[in-house]
């Protein structure tokens, strides 16, 4: 077996670690392996070209910039701030917590599409998140406003991927059930969602947990000590 | 019939604005390479099934040149301040996020309905890519009401989407790209090699020896990848179905549902994964790249050590 391909998962590695530009370290990656699997260049341009091409579908969550920004311009984000800022038992934990099981409940129910990081945590999610810590702790510290928002965003990714596969028809659950018919066993995709809860009551139990002491990592960050 | 051919050519519009804007805007010391990438990235959407696969590997060699040298800049960012920005938000209240909150909410309704809906006996949008369409349904329907309700000219929602656009820069492309990197690591087979190497070099000579290198194999390849979907036929093909379900006697369901989380687990922790992880950062004006990584590196790693548990527990059991 040629395992010269391999290469190119070094060459992604050690240029990703490096910290150098990730659109060159693509590019290089991408000939590293088309010519150690003894593709020609020329043709490892085109692959190149295609793929580019027939994802195109990845870049129209963009289609967002214009309405969120003329929506920021408006004070979007400093609405959800001060609607936040009102309520006395919030807090950034609580709310990030509240986002992370609406999240994965709907996500469960296959509305993948009400959250995102364009769509809800930059305009509102995180916004809100950080009012709330500006009501608790006055003025918050680069690091735990980064914090923050780091938190809010990793809500998002947690809640939808171990809330999707409880629904049934999600591309995840379509792929293991097209696969699997293809080495000749047939399930159900009911079965499939079934066995995907346990996981996703673990993931919410765990990434919960870790919300819950957010906001005594702001406190302590906020009295000057290591959180 | 409203396909995602249409939804392209409304993406090319908008990034040939971005392009035109960008020259124009003279707070921006680099404002030609700006608008050289919005411009290149507008013909993609505009023509590129319409330009060849080598031609459209040119164009992405272009973008990468573009935007890997530094040939992108930043113009001036917000010309409202915060304060000003407040006060337009005291008085506009919280009609403010109506707008915000109707892309969801008609990107749901649309995914549901607009597939069933015949006109002339054609459906209305193409079934498959129905999502798709009705989030972009979703995203129009709320810019109406947004310059609506702000009185501003389309021409103001273009100049802010720039903005916004311009602060993303290069990192805007990352997502399409690792997507088509993984269909070069296909063609090169890059896959088939690590499913190899994992089944000859590794002991899987018990139950639970196959259950972990299964579940961390999925975590490590997706991580590498930056896809689960790109690894779970490798490691399934390669050491679940073969061992875990073959040799030992386990659920094939079960074994499907807990693997492909466990690679979920893996798309937490990797950069390759950058629309979940590294365009989130950048959205959200964070400096370190990394930041949302960092913060689900202990729930990925607990939740994968529970996934194996949860496998070994489950899946010779049903």
């Amino acid at each position: 077996m040629n395992l010269w391909p391999l290469l190119a998962i070094a060459v992604l590695v050690v240029g990703f670690a490096a910290g150098l530009n990730p659109l060159l370290v693509i590019l290089v990656t991408a000939f590293t392996a088309g010519l150690a699997a003894g593709i020609t260049p020329l043709r490892v341009l085109a692959a190149l070209g295609h793929a580019f091409n027939a994802t195109r579908y990845v870049s129209l969550i963009w289609l967002i910039l214009p309405v969120i920004g003329l929506l920021e311009h408006e004070g979007l984000r400093e609405r959800a701030r001060t609607l936040i800022g009102r309520l006395r038992t919030a807090t950034a934990g609580r709310i990030i917590l509240g986002y992370l099981a609406l999240r994965q409940f709907t996500a469960a129910l296959g509305l993948t599409s009400l959250g995102g990081p364009a769509q809800m945590v930059r305009p509102i999610v995180a916004p809100m998140a950080e009012g709330a810590a500006e009501s608790r702790f006055g003025r918050l510290s680069e690091r735990m406003r980064h914090l923050v928002r780091a938190y809010a965003a990793s809500a998002d990714n947690v809640g939808a991927f171990f809330g999707e596969d409880i629904f049934i028809a999600i591309s995840s659950i379509l792929l293991i059930k097209g696969f699997l018919a293809q080495s000749g066993y047939d399930i159900a995709p009911f079965r499939l969602s079934m066995w995907a809860i346990p996981t996703a009551l673990l993931a919410f139990l765990i990434h919960g947990v870790r919300l819950w002491h957010l906001d005594a990592k702001l406190k302590r960050l906020a009295r000057g000590e290591p959180p | 019939m409203i396909g995602l051919h249409d939804v392209y050519g409304l993406a090319g519009t908008m990034f040939g604005a971005f392009a035109l804007l960008s020259v124009r805007d003279r707070s921006n010391p680099r404002r030609f390479g700006n608008g050289a990438f919005w411009a290149l990235l507008a013909v993609s959407f505009l023509f590129g099934s319409q330009l060849g696969d080598t031609a459209n590997g040119v164009l992405v060699v272009a973008l990468i040149a573009l935007g890997g040298t530094g040939a992108l800049g930043r113009g001036s960012t917000e010309r409202r301040s915060a304060a000003e920005r407040a006060q337009r938000a005291a008085r506009r209240g919280n009609a403010l996020l109506v707008p915000a909150l109707l892309i969801p909410l008609i990107a749901v309704l649309g995914t549901f309905t607009l597939g069933h809906i015949e006109v002339g006996g054609a459906p209305l949008a193409d079934p498959d890519n129905v999502t798709l369409i009705a989030l972009a349904v979703g995203i129009l329907a709320a810019l109406l009401v947004a310059l609506w309700q702000a009185k501003a000219p389309p021409a103001a929602a273009l100049e802010e989407g720039r903005r916004l656009a311009d602060m993303i820069g290069w990192a805007l492309i990352l997502p399409q790209l690792l997507a088509a990197l993984g269909a070069v690591f296909a063609l090169a087979g890059v896959g088939a090699t690590v499913g190899h190497l994992a089944t000859t070099w590794l002991p899987l000579g018990h139950p639970f020896a196959a259950v972990l290198v299964y579940c961390v194999g999925m975590a490590l390849f997706t991580t590498v990848m930056g896809n689960a979907f790109a690894a779970f036929p490798v490691m399934t093909a390669a050491v679940g179905v073969p061992l875990i379900v073959q040799r030992f006697g386990g659920d094939p369901a079960i074994m499907g549902a807990i693997g492909m989380l466990s690679g979920f687990c893996g798309t937490l922790v990797t950069p390759m994964a950058a629309n979940f992880n590294i365009v989130p950062a950048v959205l959200l004006e964070l400096p370190d790249r990394n930041a949302v990584i960092k913060v689900q590196v202990p729930t990925a790693l607990v939740l994968l050590a529970c996934n194996v548990i949860l496998m070994y527990g489950l899946v010779y059991r049903f």
